[in-house]
């Protein structure tokens, strides 16, 4: 398996594609360290974006990565994490 | 005393016009909107005609973020709120939240959605399917979205008995605005115009076979075989009127004035069908005698044993050709829950404007002791309306509205 990585700009792809994007957001600004809840996604639109992920990346991820890593800047770096580990297994 | 019931905005979407200017141009002189399905592929199926709502784009409406996670029948409800809360010239911030609420109907639910969903897990498995799929589908999802979307989480709801639910649902609007609540928008919308929707109501044994839009839904005609589906639906503001007149609404399109609704008897029993005694219920409810209705929106079900006992259901209250009855629904095919709210805000133009729209490509059968506006829209004072609607099983609703001044 060659390694993956997850970069910023396909979560906000894939939190488009999934679940949109609040009108009073903008992915494109400075989003890194804001919260999902914060930029207006519920548990459902991050469990949507959270089976995308699995999906496309081939990873499980646990059910609590998004409270544990709770801003865009904190999930690119656990899936990274996965990914290499997926890899080293 | 319970105070009255006022309509004080309207959101429509149907075959014939998204918003009400637009519907109502269409439906007074009788445009027919019943094509060949464009949404899928028809051929393989007996029926191929519908009444589809062309040059909708839910992205040009709605916020990206309600894309994902509603069916088509949701983005036209939404839409429809909107508009409604323009036409009433209310902000949804102007009114305390938990004084507004949402009562709407469902025949079907989001089949769209659900058909999309279930082709992933059986073609790519249980992980493909959308966490939307949860509750797009759902029948109150229409109510719960408006709610979400507009802040409004007063006394809402759902009600589900077919064609019936859309007058049982503005029913149940004007309850809660009898206990207090001060804005409830009520109405229906569906839209299952997908493959699994299709062969849904095809199981149902009551669609049309005909494959000519001029000739396939007839109700009240000696050719009557069936009826062609439609898609859409309509919302209404519901007021308290001395609400509505202190905020200087500037739409009072009339009242609810009366409702019934009762179910029929066992089939083969051999008794009388429910839907008299649900106008005669609604008449009383109103206060008013058979003689004060100028116009009867009939459910108009295009089969013959149907159109049979409504007629004869008109006939019995009003006497033989008694009131002008009439069916636009014609142009558009049967909406499901959508249908009946879309004839009560035919009824409510139709006494604004002093004109009844016609049943459009309904030769009336000299069966029926009905006096049937065919062809031409006619014109008539009008000031109270009844508008019937029956669902699948034997729902049978009545509802009168009436001029407010």
């Amino acid at each position: 398996m060659s390694e993956q990585v997850f970069t910023v700009d396909a979560l906000k792809r894939i939190l488009l594609e999934g679940a949109g994007a609040d009108e009073s957001v903008d992915l494109d600004g400075d989003v890194l360290d804001t919260s999902f809840e914060d930029l207006g996604y519920e548990s459902l639109a991050l469990l949507e974006t959270g089976g995308r992920i699995e999906r496309e990346y081939g990873i499980s991820l646990p059910d609590d990565v998004f409270s544990e890593h709770p801003t865009p800047r904190a999930l690119v770096a656990a899936i990274n994490a996965l990914l290499q580990d997926a890899v080293a297994a | 005393m319970s105070t009255r019931t006022v309509i004080t905005g309207i959101g429509v979407a149907t075959p014939n016009g998204l918003g009400v200017e637009d519907f109502w141009a269409a439906t007074r002189i009788g445009k027919n909107a019943i094509d060949r399905v464009t949404h899928f592929d028809p051929t393989p199926y007996p029926s191929q005609l519908a009444g589809e709502i062309r040059h909708f784009n839910a992205q040009d409406h709605l916020p990206s973020r309600l894309i994902p996670q509603t069916d088509r029948m949701t983005r036209l409800a939404l839409v429809a709120a909107d508009c409604a809360f323009k036409d009433a010239g209310i902000v949804p911030g102007d009114i305390a939240e938990f004084d507004m609420g949402v009562v709407t109907a469902s025949t079907s639910g989001g089949f769209e959605f659900g058909q999309n969903e279930l082709k992933k897990l059986w073609s790519q498995g249980s992980q493909y399917v959308s966490a939307y799929q949860s509750f797009a589908w759902f029948y109150a999802v229409n109510s719960g979205q408006i709610s979400i979307r507009n802040g409004m989480r007063g006394p809402s709801g759902v009600v589900v008995s077919d064609h019936a639910g859309g007058l049982d649902a503005i029913a149940q609007g004007r309850r809660q605005i009898r206990k207090g609540s001060k804005l409830i928008f009520s109405g229906g919308f569906d839209a299952s115009i997908c493959t699994w929707g299709w062969v849904a109501q095809i199981a149902g044994g009551r669609l049309s076979t005909s494959g000519d839009p001029d000739r396939a839904y007839l109700p009240f005609d000696a050719d009557a075989n069936g009826y062609v589906p439609g898609e859409g639906g309509a919302l209404l503001v519901l007021e308290d009127e001395p609400t509505a007149r202190e905020r200087g609404a500037r739409n009072i399109y009339g009242e609810i004035a009366g409702y019934g609704s009762t179910f029929d008897p066992k089939p083969g029993s051999g008794r009388e069908p429910g839907l008299r005694r649900a106008i005669e219920v609604a008449l009383a409810d109103a206060g008013i005698e058979a003689d004060q209705v100028d116009v009867v929106f009939a459910d108009a079900a295009g089969t013959p044993r149907l159109d049979r006992e409504e007629a004869d259901a008109i006939s019995a209250v009003f006497g033989p050709s008694g009131v002008p009855v009439t069916a636009p629904k014609t142009m558009t095919g049967r909406l499901y829950s959508g249908a009946a709210p879309v004839d009560v805000v035919s009824a409510l133009l139709a006494i604004r404007d002093g004109v009844i729209p016609p049943t459009t490509n309904v030769e009336l059968s000299p069966e029926y002791a009905i006096d049937l506006v065919t062809a031409q829209p006619r014109s008539a004072p009008l000031r109270t309306a009844l508008v019937l609607a029956r669902g699948y099983g034997g729902f049978n609703s009545a509802v009168v509205v009436r001029a407010a001044d």
